[in-house]
C-alpha cells in the first residue's frame, strides 16, 4: 500500500458536481501530475458533506483544512502553495457564516405580525392537492353543518350577520345578494365564482385557488344549499394554469368523496361544480359579460336590471361571488356571523386580502383586519420603500377602476367608505406602491391604455371616450400637451362615467380623475413647462448633467449600457447625446438627482 | 406549461383513505382528520421531520421546482423513511421565495427564504439530518397561527 502525505477529499455530491467539482478534481489531478506529486498526494472523491451551497468543497488531511467554492482557476495556487510549500490558501477557507444571534419568531416579524388570516388561513400549511389535509384542518365541517343543521334562511341570516361584503370590488353585501336570489322564483339556479382577476398587479384570487381551493368549493356548496341551486361554475382565466389544475383536482377529489355530486354527506342535497376557462378579457370579469361568456357567447355586458339574482346565467337566478368572498364563507358558517362581524370597522367587517406590489420591500399577499391603515400595510407589513434616496409618492388601489392615495391620506383605514372618501376604491385588492420616480400622468396613461384596450366596444362613451382620453394623455407625456387638455379630460371623464353601459366605462376615468385631484401640478408642468417633475417621461428629459449637483460618484458612468457617459474621478460626468439611447439607467442610478 | 411540467413532480402527498372510496358520511370527516393527524404529526415512532416546499406560481417562478427536486433526491439518498416531504401554496412573502419550512419533532418550525437547490441540499444534510439550523438563510421560526 502506498503511503500519501496528503489526502484531498473532493466532494462529488450532486450539489458540488453542479457547482463544478468534477472539473476541479480533474484539474487538481492534472496539476499534481505536472508537478510530480502523484506519489505523495492522493485525490479522493467523497459523498456529500452537507455544504452544498458552498460547493465545490474539499477537505485536506492530515491538516483537516476545509476549502469551499473552489474554482478550476484556484487549482495552480492550491498545488503550488498548499501542496508544495505547505502554506494553506486562506482565502478559500470556510468561514462561519455571520449567524444571526437570535432567530426571530414569525410573529415578531412585522410582515406577519400585522396580518390576520381568515381567507388565507390555510396558506403555506396544507398540500392543496390533497383533500384529506383540508379535512384535517376542519374542512367541510361548515358544509356538514349547513347541510344538516341549518335551513337556507338560517344560512343567509348568518352571512348577513357577518356583514361580509363582496371582495370583487363593488362591496355589495353578500347575504343580501343571496337573499334576493333565494327569493327569486325558479327551479334551476346557479352559483358562480368569479376568478377572472383582471386588474393589473392583482394576484389574490390566484393565490387562494392555488393554496386552498377547497375553501372555495365548500363556500360555493354552502351557498347552493342556501339559494336552492344544484349546479355551479368557476370562471377562471386560462392564464392561471396552476390554479385551474389545483381547483380541478379539488373538484375531482370532492366528487370522489361525495362532497360534490348527488346526496352530499347523505343529506339528500345535490350540487356539482365545473370550471369554465376564460380567455382573459378584463371585461369578462363584469358579471353579465362573465355569464354570457359561460353561455358560449362573446363576453359583453348587458344593461342591468334585470340583476343576475333574478335573471343570470341562461336567464336563471344566479349568485356570483368573488374567490375571496367564497373563501370566507366556511369560516363564517363554522364560527358564526357574529364572530366575523367582531373584526373590522362599522361598515366593513372581517379581513381583506391585498396583493402588495410596486416600490415596496416586501412584495406579496397580505390579509389584514378591516380598519388597518394603509400606512401599516405599506410601512410595517410592506417594509417601506426599497430605494433609500426615493420617497413614497402614492399608492394605487383598485387598479384601472380605482384611484391613488397620496402621502397625506396614508392613515386612511381599510374601509369601503373611508377609501372612497379619499378618491380611490377598496377594489379587489390590488395595491401598487409608487415612489417619487413615478410620473402620475404616465401612470394614468397606463391605466387608460389598459381600459381603452379592454373596452368591449359595445357602448360609444366607453369605446370612443376612453380612446380620446388616451390620445390626450399620450400627447401630454410626449410633451405635446396644450392648454385646455385638462379641462377636456375632465369633461370626457364625466361623460364616460355617467353614460357607459358597464362598470368598466363607468369607473375607467377614475385613475385620471384621482391623479388630477392630487397631482394636477404635474399635469400642468407637462403641458406648460414641458417638464416631467418625476423625471420619468423620456420625451421631456434633456439628459444633461447638472454640474452643481453632480458629486462625481461615477454611478451613471458605471451603469450606462452604451458607454455614452464620460467621467473621471473628481470630475462631473458628461453625457454624449449622440450615443445616448434615452434608457434612463443613469437617472435611476443617480442618488443626487443630478441629471435633467 | 406549468401543468405539463407537473408530471415530473415527485408524488409527495400521503393518501389516507385507500380502502373504501365510498361517499363520506359526516362521521367520516372526523376519522379522516384523525388519520391525517396520526400520519403527519411528528412524534415518537412516527415521522420525525416534515419539509414543506411552498409552491404557488410565485414560488415556482423563482425556482421552487428545483428546490423540491433537490430535497427529493437528497431524501432518496439518505434512505430515511421518517421524513415527510410535501408541498403547499404561497406563504404570502412572494419576494422571499422560494420558501421552505423544516419542522422537526419537538422543535419549532424553521422557515428558510430565498432557497435554491444547493441551499436546499445543505439544509437537508445539515439541518434535517444533522440538526444544525442553517441560520444564515433562516427567515423566522414558529408559525402564523
Ligand atoms: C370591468 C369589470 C371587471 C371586473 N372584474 C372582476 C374580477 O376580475 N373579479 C371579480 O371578482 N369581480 C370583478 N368585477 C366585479 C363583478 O362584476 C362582480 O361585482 C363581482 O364578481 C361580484 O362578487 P362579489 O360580490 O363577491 O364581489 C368586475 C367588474 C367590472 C365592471
Ligand atoms: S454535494 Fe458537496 S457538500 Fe453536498
Amino acid at each position: 500500500m502506498k503511503l500519501f502525505r496528503q489526502h484531498w477529499l473532493i466532494c462529488g455530491g450532486t450539489g458540488c458536481q453542479a457547482a463544478g467539482s468534477i472539473a476541479v478534481r480533474d484539474a487538481l489531478k492534472a496539476e499534481i501530475q505536472k508537478q510530480g506529486l502523484a506519489e505523495e498526494i492522493a485525490v479522493v472523491e467523497t459523498g456529500c458533506n452537507g455544504f452544498c451551497a458552498m460547493g465545490p468543497v474539499a477537505v485536506v488531511y492530515p491538516e483537516g483544512i476545509f476549502y469551499v467554492a473552489i474554482e478550476v482557476s484556484d487549482v495552480p495556487e492550491l498545488v503550488s502553495e498548499h501542496m508544495l510549500k505547505g502554506r494553506p490558501v486562506a482565502r478559500l477557507f470556510y468561514k462561519e457564516p455571520a449567524t444571526k444571534s437570535v432567530i426571530p419568531d414569525m410573529m415578531d416579524i412585522p410582515f406577519f405580525a400585522h396580518q390576520k388570516l381568515i381567507a388565507l388561513r390555510n396558506r403555506g400549511i396544507l398540500d392543496a392537492e390533497n383533500i384529506d389535509e383540508y379535512i384535517a384542518r376542519d374542512g367541510y365541517q361548515a358544509l356538514a353543518k349547513a347541510l344538516t343543521e341549518m335551513t337556507p334562511e338560517q344560512i343567509i341570516a348568518e352571512v348577513k350577520t357577518s356583514g361580509l361584503r363582496g371582495r370583487g370590488g363593488a362591496g355589495f353585501p353578500t347575504g343580501l345578494k343571496w337573499e334576493f336570489c333565494q327569493k327569486s322564483p325558479g327551479e334551476i339556479k346557479y352559483v358562480l365564482c368569479n376568478a377572472d382577476e383582471g386588474d393589473p398587479g392583482a394576484f389574490m384570487d390566484r393565490s387562494i385557488l392555488e393554496a386552498d381551493p377547497h375553501s372555495v368549493v365548500e363556500g360555493m356548496t354552502i351557498a347552493a344549499k342556501a339559494i336552492g341551486s344544484h349546479e355551479g361554475y368557476v370562471y377562471c382565466r386560462a392564464e392561471y394554469p396552476l390554479a385551474v389544475h389545483r381547483l380541478q383536482l379539488a373538484i375531482d377529489q370532492a366528487r370522489e368523496y361525495g362532497l360534490l355530486g348527488e346526496n352530499i354527506l347523505d343529506s339528500g342535497f345535490s350540487f356539482d361544480l365545473h370550471i369554465y376557462q376564460g380567455a382573459g378579457a378584463f371585461v369578462c370579469g363584469e358579471e353579465t359579460a362573465l355569464m354570457r361568456s359561460i353561455e358560449g357567447k362573446r363576453g359583453m355586458p348587458r344593461p342591468r336590471p334585470p340583476f343576475p339574482a333574478v335573471a343570470g346565467l341562461w336567464n336563471r337566478p344566479t349568485v356570483l361571488n368573488n374567490v375571496e368572498t367564497w373563501a370566507n364563507i366556511p369560516q363564517i358558517i363554522q364560527k358564526g356571523g357574529a364572530w366575523y362581524a367582531s373584526i373590522g370597522t362599522e361598515g366593513s367587517k372581517g379581513t381583506k386580502v391585498f396583493a402588495l406590489t410596486g416600490h415596496v420591500n416586501n412584495i406579496g399577499l397580505v390579509e389584514v383586519p378591516m380598519g388597518t391603515t394603509l400606512r401599516t400595510i405599506i410601512y410595517d407589513i410592506g417594509g417601506g420603500i426599497p430605494k433609500k434616496h426615493r420617497k413614497f409618492k402614492a399608492v394605487q388601489l383598485g387598479g384601472p377602476s380605482g384611484g391613488c392615495v397620496p402621502e397625506q391620506y396614508l392613515d386612511t383605514p381599510c374601509d369601503y367608505e373611508a377609501i372612497v372618501k379619499v378618491g380611490a376604491i377598496m377594489g379587489s385588492g390590488g395595491m401598487i406602491v409608487m415612489d417619487d420616480s413615478t410620473c402620475m400622468v404616465d401612470m394614468a396613461r397606463f391605466f387608460m391604455d389598459f381600459v381603452q384596450e379592454e373596452s368591449c366596444g359595445k357602448c360609444t362613451p366607453c369605446r370612443e371616450g376612453t380612446r380620446r382620453m388616451l390620445q390626450i394623455l399620450e400627447r401630454i407625456v410626449e410633451g405635446e400637451g396644450r392648454e385646455g387638455d385638462i379641462e377636456t379630460l375632465e369633461e370626457l371623464a364625466a361623460m364616460i362615467q355617467t353614460s357607459s353601459l358597464c362598470g368598466l366605462g363607468q369607473t375607467g376615468p377614475n385613475p385620471v380623475l384621482s391623479t388630477l385631484r392630487y397631482f394636477r401640478d404635474e399635469y400642468e408642468a407637462h403641458i406648460r413647462d414641458k417638464k416631467c417633475p418625476a423625471k420619468s417621461c423620456v420625451a421631456l428629459l434633456d439628459f444633461v448633467v447638472d454640474e452643481a449637483k453632480c458629486k462625481s460618484c461615477g454611478l451613471c458612468f458605471k451603469n450606462c449600457p452604451v458607454s455614452a457617459i464620460e467621467w473621471e474621478k473628481k470630475k462631473p460626468a458628461k453625457i454624449d447625446l449622440s450615443k445616448c439611447i434615452k434608457c434612463k439607467t443613469c437617472f435611476e442610478n443617480c442618488k443626487f438627482d443630478a441629471i435633467n | 406549461m406549468l401543468c405539463s411540467g407537473r408530471a415530473k413532480i415527485p408524488q409527495t402527498g400521503v393518501k389516507f383513505r385507500e380502502e373504501d372510496m365510498a361517499k363520506l358520511k359526516i362521521s367520516d370527516l372526523a376519522k379522516i382528520k384523525e388519520q391525517v393527524t396520526q400520519a403527519t404529526s411528528l412524534r415518537e415512532g412516527g415521522a420525525q421531520v416534515k419539509v414543506t416546499v411552498h409552491m404557488g406560481t410565485c414560488g415556482i417562478a423563482s425556482g421552487a421546482r428545483n428546490v423540491l427536486n433537490a430535497v427529493m433526491e437528497e431524501l432518496t439518498k439518505s434512505g430515511r423513511k421518517d421524513i415527510i416531504v410535501t408541498t403547499s401554496g404561497c406563504m404570502g412573502l412572494c419576494s422571499a421565495e422560494p420558501l421552505v419550512t423544516v419542522e422537526k419533532a419537538g422543535a419549532e418550525p424553521i422557515k428558510y427564504s430565498h432557497m435554491d437547490d444547493a441551499k436546499m441540499r445543505q439544509v437537508f444534510n445539515r439541518h434535517v439530518l444533522a440538526d444544525e439550523v442553517q441560520t444564515q438563510w433562516v427567515l423566522a421560526k414558529g408559525s402564523e397561527q
